[in-house]
């Protein structure tokens, strides 16, 4: 069997027909088949949502926890198993919403892992509110005569904190999100994909037509270590949209940070508590 | 032979120094002690002390009186004068009004002066030691491990002396006699070298008196221990990131008190029905909110056994003393591991932040048993398409296998915090929901059958009326039944340590007998426990929710008034 074939996990889904995630799945699943990955070196953390139950839909390890803490659960296992590649992944409403502060401080952190953000700008699962990156005066059934606060734009605020590897992608450039997908993995330390993908159910002004006319590839001769020109390039929303790496940094990950002595492994570790008895010595 | 030494000041007068080589010194020696911190929720000023109190014979509780007290400002002796005994000294670097009590004043700060300013309270270290015809030179080594920087030492050896020679003998003190190899340690400490040696590898907590001592001793500890403690940025994180990695395979732990436990509650439920091991202390402090931070109660019970909505099996276990706080933290994750359940040790601000003498803990009496999948079923599955491994198989005691991700080669482990079905798949199947509900309910009666301890009873085999206590009070009340029994009362005395599920066989014994429970909050959540699992209601509540502990003298006396009448 390929790799590919294994990610296979040949479940009914819970998406809509035409949904984003159908073709961000593809992405995932070819992207880690061409890493040369097997399902059982990848480990998915997600939060609570329609995007949240990707790990059913896909044959891998999986961590489908609560709303908004995908990231806390995934640095528990950053620092246990260096060994395995682990992806966040989750809703805009998940992730910078019910979850936004833990976004500020893994950015601090920068543990090594993919954060895959589908962002499709509305709340499906509890059928059509705002999300946090809900454009400002979009109506919904909670907010009938429009949005009263602003968006959250992700990218900005992740550069402005030096994030070390930011991203946008979209689903209706599927080979593009894949490269990204596949980069953002090879990554050493936090890498934020924010994936721009429509709602086909509840958002009638994001959709597929309206991404279509403004997604723009990022250019060759676009350099994301210039960190002004990510700032300026990240704050770009409306006509236009930039797509593609848009800031990349190398600094020292969360767990080369940490007080241990090497970067092997906590897990499977045998020990016997006998070997602790000098714990004691300190209260004689 | 036993003396109380209170030493009082503001915050930041350096009050824990004094403690400390007061503290260490005396336990050099062999005295038995006993020493509480009782601080404000401040950095400077406002009033703290500490309570050393020392003797032949074992002293596991705090006691009212004082025979010294070392003053640092005058309103040290305004609170505390009138709990000194007859004969009582207070030491005073000054004039002040002491009524009929007997002042030595000790000008410390003028000795201090020249040598070093800072370590003015050594002065009053030497003198309490000459006033007690102690020797001053295992002091001397206390200080040496004490200061790091040989300067600061060799400046509080000097001022030890200068206060030993400054007064004269006044009392003479039997031996030390400890016997055996003794520890003298804080409750923090005990608990949390308890996780050491159950093997933690990870501990993410956030920052909340009382608990954070837990956080800094392991932190301490990593480069020797192998073990990372990660700062979360809230309960929340705190707590998903010990599932997150204890799903991954490693033991881990998150601690903080009621409000930040408050925070983790969802997460609790997620290790309830992700079946994940977990081990959370609550450090409790009086509520409800932010309550009393630094003071101390056992208002977090119900709270603890009712943690997180729907229905999941949880353990709670109340160490009753420092011995206890360290077998029940290496027994906590024996059994969240056996079980997959969250363990949740509720301890208190007043076990936490004393310190004692107890017999240095036996490491090697200690076996960690692995719960993970042998290699044996391990080689069955790995690689095997036929074989689809299950980490919620549907089993007669309600176990399932145990792997992690990447233990089985070519095989993939699924969490849900979703109703699920054996794979770990999201369902909302009816009777899958009813298999998973019974499934995780038979694992707590298992555990009910083979690992629940009954409370531990001390007393004799004919008697009137029963204490009945959890967790902390421990001490306090071994003391006062033993004060009633010498005044001719038959008290018995059953102590809890695991409180849930609730132990309830051995309460049966004393049916008949007039119950009194006693506990540090204000709504008897413990006597409410007991009616609810047992019938059983107890005749009598001694209860205390001012955030202070009980003394053993305070049991008796509201024994005597509200239960003999």
């Amino acid at each position: 069997m390929g790799l590919l074939a294994k990610y296979e996990a040949n479940r009914e889904t819970a998406w809509c027909p035409g949904c984003g995630n159908f073709p961000l799945r593809q992405a995932l699943a070819n992207a880690l088949a061409e890493l040369g990955l097997s399902p059982d070196q990848v480990t998915m953390f997600s939060g609570i949502g329609q995007a949240a139950k990707m790990m059913h839909y896909i044959r891998i390890n999986g961590f489908n926890g609560l709303h908004g803490r995908a990231l806390p659960a995934a640095i528990g296992m950053v620092v246990a198993n260096p060994e395995m590649k682990v992806i966040v992944e989750s809703g805009d409403g998940d992730n910078y919403g019910e979850g936004g502060n833990h976004i500020l401080h893994n950015i601090r952190r920068n543990p090594d892992l993919t954060h895959l953000v589908h962002n499709n700008q509305i709340y499906g699962l509890t059928k059509g509110q705002a999300s946090p990156t809900t454009g400002y005066e979009n109506r919904t059934t909670v907010q009938p005569e429009g949005i009263t606060s602003d968006p959250f734009n992700p990218l900005p605020f992740a550069v402005a904190m030096r994030a070390s590897f930011v991203a946008r992608g979209f689903v209706g450039e599927r080979e593009h999100l894949q490269e990204l997908i596949k980069a953002a993995i090879m990554h050493k330390g936090y890498a934020l994909i924010d994936i721009l993908q429509p709602c086909v159910t509840f958002n009638r002004v994001n959709t597929y037509q309206w991404y279509k006319e403004r997604v723009y590839k990022l250019g060759d001769d676009y350099d994301p270590t210039d960190y002004m020109a990510a700032m300026e390039k990240a704050n770009e929303w409306g006509d236009r949209i930039p797509i593609g790496i848009i800031y990349r940094e190398e600094k020292k990950t969360f767990r080369e940070r940490l007080a241990l002595t090497d970067q092997e492994g906590l897990v499977g570790k045998a020990f016997n508590p006998a070997d602790y008895a000098f714990l004691l010595d300190e209260f004689r | 032979m036993e003396l109380t030494i209170v030493i009082g000041g503001e915050a930041g007068q350096g009050l824990n120094t004094v403690d400390y080589l007061l503290g260490k010194t005396l336990f050099r020696m062999g005295y038995h002690l006993f020493t509480t911190q009782d601080y404000m929720s401040r950095i400077r000023g406002g009033h703290n002390f500490v309570t050393i109190r020392f003797g032949t014979e074992p002293v596991k509780a705090v006691r009212d009186e004082i025979d010294i007290l070392i003053a640092l400002n005058q309103e040290t002796i305004d609170l505390h004068k009138d709990r000194l005994v007859a004969g009582g000294l207070i030491l005073y670097d000054g004039e002040a009004e002491v009524g009929d009590k007997e002042l030595l004043q000790i000008e410390a700060k003028a000795i201090a002066r020249n040598i070093n300013p800072r370590g003015v309270n050594t002065v009053f270290v030497g003198a309490v030691l000459k006033l007690l015809s102690l020797d001053y030179q295992e002091t001397v080594k206390v200080i040496r491990e004490y200061f790091p920087r040989e300067e600061i030492q060799e400046d509080n050896i000097k001022l030890l002396q200068e206060g030993y020679n400054r007064v004269s003998s006044r009392l003479k003190l039997e031996k030390g006699q400890a016997s055996g190899e003794q520890i003298y340690i804080n409750g923090n400490d005990a608990l949390a070298m308890g996780a050491a040696a159950a093997g933690v590898k990870f501990y993410a907590a956030y920052p909340m008196s009382p608990a954070t001592g837990i956080m800094n001793y392991l932190a301490g500890k990593q480069k020797e221990l192998g073990l990372v403690v990660e700062q979360a940025e809230d309960e929340i994180a705190a707590i998903n990131m010990a599932l997150g990695a204890s799903f991954s395979g490693i033991r881990a732990m998150t601690g903080t008190s009621g409000g930040g436990f408050a925070l983790m509650t969802e997460a609790v439920g997620l290790a309830g029905i992700g079946e994940i091991p977990v081990v959370i202390a609550d450090a409790q402090r009086p509520g409800p909110a932010t309550g009393l931070p630094t003071r101390t109660e056992q208002g977090d019970l119900l709270f603890a056994i009712n943690a997180g909505q729907g229905d999941l099996p949880l353990v709670v276990l109340a160490p009753r003393n420092h011995e206890d706080l360290f077998r029940q933290a290496f027994r906590a994750f024996d059994l969240a591991d056996k079980y997959r359940i969250p363990v949740i040790i509720l301890t208190d601000q007043y076990l936490a932040d004393s310190a004692t003498n107890v017999p240095a803990f036996d490491f090697t009496a200690l076996q960690v048993k692995d719960y993970f999948m042998t290699e044996e079923e391990i080689r069955e599955y790995a690689h095997n398409e036929e074989k689809v491994f299950k980490p919620y198989l549907l089993t007669e005691s309600g176990i399932s296998p145990r792997a992690y991700p990447g233990l089985i080669p070519g095989q993939v482990v699924l969490m849900d915090s979703d109703e699920h079905d054996e794979y770990g798949h999201i369902t909302e199947d009816g009777e899958v929901r009813k298999a998973m509900v019974e499934k995780r309910a038979r694992k707590l009666d298992k555990l009910c059958g083979e690992d629940l301890e009954e409370p531990l009873y001390l007393g004799g085999e004919e008697i009137d009326y029963l204490l009945i206590g959890w967790g902390s009070t421990y001490g306090a009340l071994k003391e006062a039944r033993e004060i009633l029994e010498e005044e001719g009362f038959k008290v018995g005395l059953l102590s809890y340590s695991d409180v849930w599920p609730l132990p309830v066989k051995r309460l049966n014994d004393f049916r008949d007998k007039e119950l009194v429970i006693v506990e540090n909050n204000a709504t008897a959540q413990f006597g409410r426990l007991i009616s609810s699992e047992t019938g059983i209601r107890a005749k009598y509540n001694i209860l205390k929710y001012d955030g202070r502990p009980f003394t053993a003298r305070e049991i008796v006396e509201r024994f005597k008034e509200e239960v003999i009448k």
